[in-house]
């Protein structure tokens, strides 16, 4: 049986994380399917198709997909899922918002972000901020799984899968988007960067992240990220986040910057190939996991790291 | 209006969990319990709507084994006015969570379901949007701000380019972010009254439910540990290093 990819677009183009969500996909065995639903969509469709390993791109083009509702995409995903093994999707904000639900129609479990598969009915997911990584098998006739994208390569490009138009399924009518507020930003996506620059409490303020921080960022294309303190203070936007309930990081290089290190915040950028931690306090536990540690005061290596990068 | 909120017991946050020799599952012998943090900000926003004489009753339910009524009383001390507890020891998957909510759904008729995004134990994120789906109803999740008018509710929602603001008919589930508020303590009046608030309980098999879980787990260990490097003199060292030893810059 074939294994769908529900693709995260915006109409246009295709997200970064759905590239991933593809490569796991591939390790299932079956030929990999990818669903773009969404309101004028055909440049996402077209774009899914040269995604390498998919073999067949369907597009399911209606108005009332162009908000992309959990309740309207769960529905027509449930109207298709007798043809497939398998329902993945990134486990984004998106793919973590819809994909239970169509598990609860289709009356199976779901499997959250997963991040590795053992076999077709088997794969290995962190439980417990990361602490503890589980290996699950699951027996119900269809899988609906997200995946941590980090955990997997890229896609690469370079294939011509055929696009086939989907009728659209049942306009539910429960839910209106009213707007999004998007941070706009010159910088890399969080989740794709290849280096991170994040900032904790110790930035005391959102002002010196901006000041401090950002042009560190720029200096090396890096993007930034936060602690749940730094959000929770209001010194940046939600969205910065990284950790066990934001986002999950795994760049070349991570610098956490006036950050303690809690489990928490741990859980979502441990899996960094190099991690620099700047913090005046010796006994910050974010020490325990850095590359190179450097005790000593933010405000002063800021500014210096600034000069020595030219 | 009525507000339904699910209420689990995890392991407290700050308690950094181990797994059991044979690598069967995580050791919760004799390990700290709390109210799943999420949930908390649930029962939280459930009081204030209630302070605020738009909601008229908050029940708190929890699933699971009878320690589970300490996690209810939790809840009534915040200022639940009641609790029902649906007790089981059998080991309880999101779907099986979602189906008894859905039981006490069909008999309380609640207009809201308020609940946490996601248990800090399994890290599902899955319970809200099943039972959404099971009851036909419209999903919010992630909310960082909630109004409540008429039969409507509009929810600001934290996703991953920022915010979205959705509004949905009721009945709903709202699932809570970390922002949405600061839960309260619970004072010590508030704890002794919480006693003395009704906790009617329940069975699976009572609300016609099968629980019987879906997912086996066939190991749990514990991931390669990252080891400490080395401290670095300053900022000229760190880049040095970065340059000619990591290759990363």
């Amino acid at each position: 049986m074939a294994i769908l990819v529900i693709a995260e677009h915006d109409d246009s183009s295709i997200k970064a994380a759905t590239l991933n969500a593809v490569t796991a996909a591939t390790k299932l065995g079956g030929e990999v399917h990818l669903l773009v639903a969404g309101s004028n969509c055909a440049a996402a469709a077209a774009a899914a198709a040269r995604i390498s390993g998919v073999g067949k791109v369907l597009l399911a083009d209606a108005p009332h997909y162009a908000d992309q509702s959990p309740e309207n995409v769960a529905a027509l995903l449930v109207s298709i899922a007798g043809a497939y093994s398998h329902l993945l999707a990134a486990a984004t904000t998106r793919g973590k918002n819809c994909m239970p639900r169509v598990a609860a129609l289709l009356d199976v479990a779901q499997i959250s972000e997963i991040s590795g598969v053992e076999s077709a009915d088997t794969f290995v997911r962190p439980i417990y901020a990361g602490n503890v990584v589980a290996t699950v098998q699951s027996a119900d006739p269809v899988k609906v799984i997200t995946v941590r994208a980090t955990a997997f390569e890229a896609a690469g490009e370079g294939g011509s899968a055929a696009i086939e138009s989907l009728p659209a399924g049942p306009d539910l009518g429960l839910s209106r988007l009213l707007g999004r507020e998007l941070t706009k930003s010159e910088r890399p996506e969080l989740t794709a960067a290849k280096v991170i620059v994040s900032g904790g409490r110790g930035m005391a303020n959102g002002e010196n992240f901006h000041r401090l921080l950002e042009p560190l960022a720029d200096k090396l294309g890096a993007a930034l990220g936060a602690s749940r303190a730094a959000v929770d203070a209001g010194f940046v936007p939600n969205d910065y986040q990284v950790g066990q309930t934001g986002k999950i990081v795994a760049p070349q290089l991570y610098i956490a910057v006036g950050i303690s290190g809690a489990i928490q915040h741990l859980a979502g950028m441990k899996d960094s190939k190099i991690i620099v931690a700047i913090n005046k306090d010796a006994e910050a536990p974010i020490f325990q996991v850095a590359d190179y540690g450097l005790v000593a005061d933010l405000f002063e290596v800021l500014p210096a790291l600034q000069a020595e990068l030219g | 209006m009525k507000i339904l909120v699910p209420v689990k017991r995890v392991v407290d946050y700050n308690v950094k969990v181990r797994v059991k020799p044979d690598a069967s599952d995580v050791d919760l012998a004799n390990v700290k319990m709390s109210m799943n943090p999420f949930d908390e900000i649930a029962v939280e926003e459930a009081v204030r709507l209630k302070e605020a004489g738009i909601a008229t009753e908050v029940v708190a339910v929890s699933a699971g084994v009878a320690n589970c009524q300490e996690t209810l009383r939790t809840a009534m001390a915040i200022g639940a006015d009641r609790g029902i507890l649906i007790q089981t020891d059998v080991e309880l998957q999101p779907l099986a969570v979602a189906k008894l909510l859905q039981a006490v759904c069909a008999k309380e008729q609640p207009q809201l379901v308020l609940c946490g995004k996601q248990a800090i134990d399994d890290d599902a994120n899955q319970t809200g949007q099943m039972l959404a789906g099971l009851m036909g109803w419209p999903q919010a999740t992630f909310a960082s701000k909630l109004v409540v008018a008429g039969q409507q509710a509009t929810v600001t929602r934290e996703i991953d380019g920022g915010l979205e603001t959705i509004e949905v008919v009721l009945p709903a589930v709202v699932s809570t972010d970390l922002r949405l508020n600061e839960p309260r303590y619970a004072t010590l009046p508030n704890i002794m009254k919480a006693k003395r608030k009704p906790l009617e309980t329940t069975t699976p098999a009572a609300l016609g439910v099968d629980v019987a879980p879906r997912l086996k787990t066939l190991k749990a260990a514990e991931p390669p540990k990252r080891t400490a490097g080395i401290k670095v003199a300053d900022a000229a060292d760190l880049v040095l290093k970065l340059k000619t030893e990591a290759k990363v810059i």
